[in-house]
């Protein structure tokens, strides 16, 4: 089956969700979003190490996808823990007011 | 599967992912942002399945759609976000952030163009994204990473918990 696809196929559809992914971080000012596009950027990064290893028939790629979801899975616990203690303070997850780390 | 079908399954799966992410991005409403979050996740579990990495692909559903998804949507019902307490950027702001974007998908398709050339394509062989073989790479390649990422789930947990303990509780 993977032999009919061009590899390049999967990378500018990688490079595009990672475009995105870096326009959300820039574009919107709620947190919670932002942490939703850094997923994007992480998944991006996924599906290209997925297909370069099906590619090369390298299993070790497809190896470095779990660390990337364990370490995302991590990322995701603890930043929403702290937004939530944000929010608990200050009421907003607005990032402009969020700026000032002290309160 | 022949050839045709593969790459329009593959057409269909990319244009549903990029136009989902990009829904992601401009949906005024929080709760919509995650549930196009999802779809998207499913497509690219959807190209995990074409690249034959079954696998992945149920470790992808249960990991993204069933953990990571679920927290954010208890996190927004919790905070009780809407479209009415969403922050708004100035348009000059978002004008500057397309163009960044723009920017950077003009550098990687720059930088990007004719890696296909430089890799030689081996034949398809199905056995390396069996869990046999990928559990035989995890613990003889990647033992210490595996370990140090168990360490590092742990240190997260007991982060989150201590982050989100309530102050008032310890006293």
């Amino acid at each position: 089956m993977i032999n009919n696809i061009p590899i390049d196929y999967y990378i500018w559809l990688a490079a595009a969700l990672f475009t995105i992914g870096v326009l959300g971080v820039l574009y919107r000012r709620n947190a919670i979003i932002i942490f939703m596009c850094i997923e994007l950027m992480l998944n991006a990064v996924n599906l290209v190490m997925v297909a370069f290893s099906s590619y090369l028939n390298d299993g070790a790629g497809q190896v470095f996808v779990f660390f990337i979801m364990a370490v995302a899975a991590a990322e995701v616990g603890v930043g929403l823990a702290i937004l939530v203690l944000m929010h608990r303070n200050t009421k907003t997850v607005d990032i402009n007011v969020l700026n000032r780390l002290k309160w | 599967m022949t050839t045709a079908v593969t790459l329009n399954v593959f057409y269909f799966l990319s244009f549903v992912a990029i136009f989902s992410a990009l829904m992601v991005v401009f949906s005024k409403n929080p709760v919509h942002s995650v549930l196009y979050l999802i779809i998207t996740f499913f497509c690219i579990g959807g190209h995990y399945l074409l690249l034959n990495a079954e696998f992945l692909f149920i470790v992808h559903i249960i990991v993204y759609a069933g953990a990571i998804m679920v927290l954010f949507l208890y996190v927004i019902m919790m905070l009780n976000l809407n479209k009415e307490s969403e922050p708004h950027k100035s348009t000059l702001l978002k004008v500057a952030a397309t163009i960044c974007s723009g920017l950077l998908i003009i550098v990687l398709v720059g930088s990007l163009k004719g890696t296909e050339l430089m890799m030689t394509q081996q034949p398809a062989d199905i056995s390396i994204s069996t869990v046999k073989s990928l559990g035989k790479v995890m613990f003889n390649d990647f033992l210490l990473p595996f370990e140090i990422t168990s360490v590092l789930l742990l240190a997260a947990m007991v982060g989150a918990i201590m982050v989100g303990k309530s102050e008032t509780a310890e006293r």
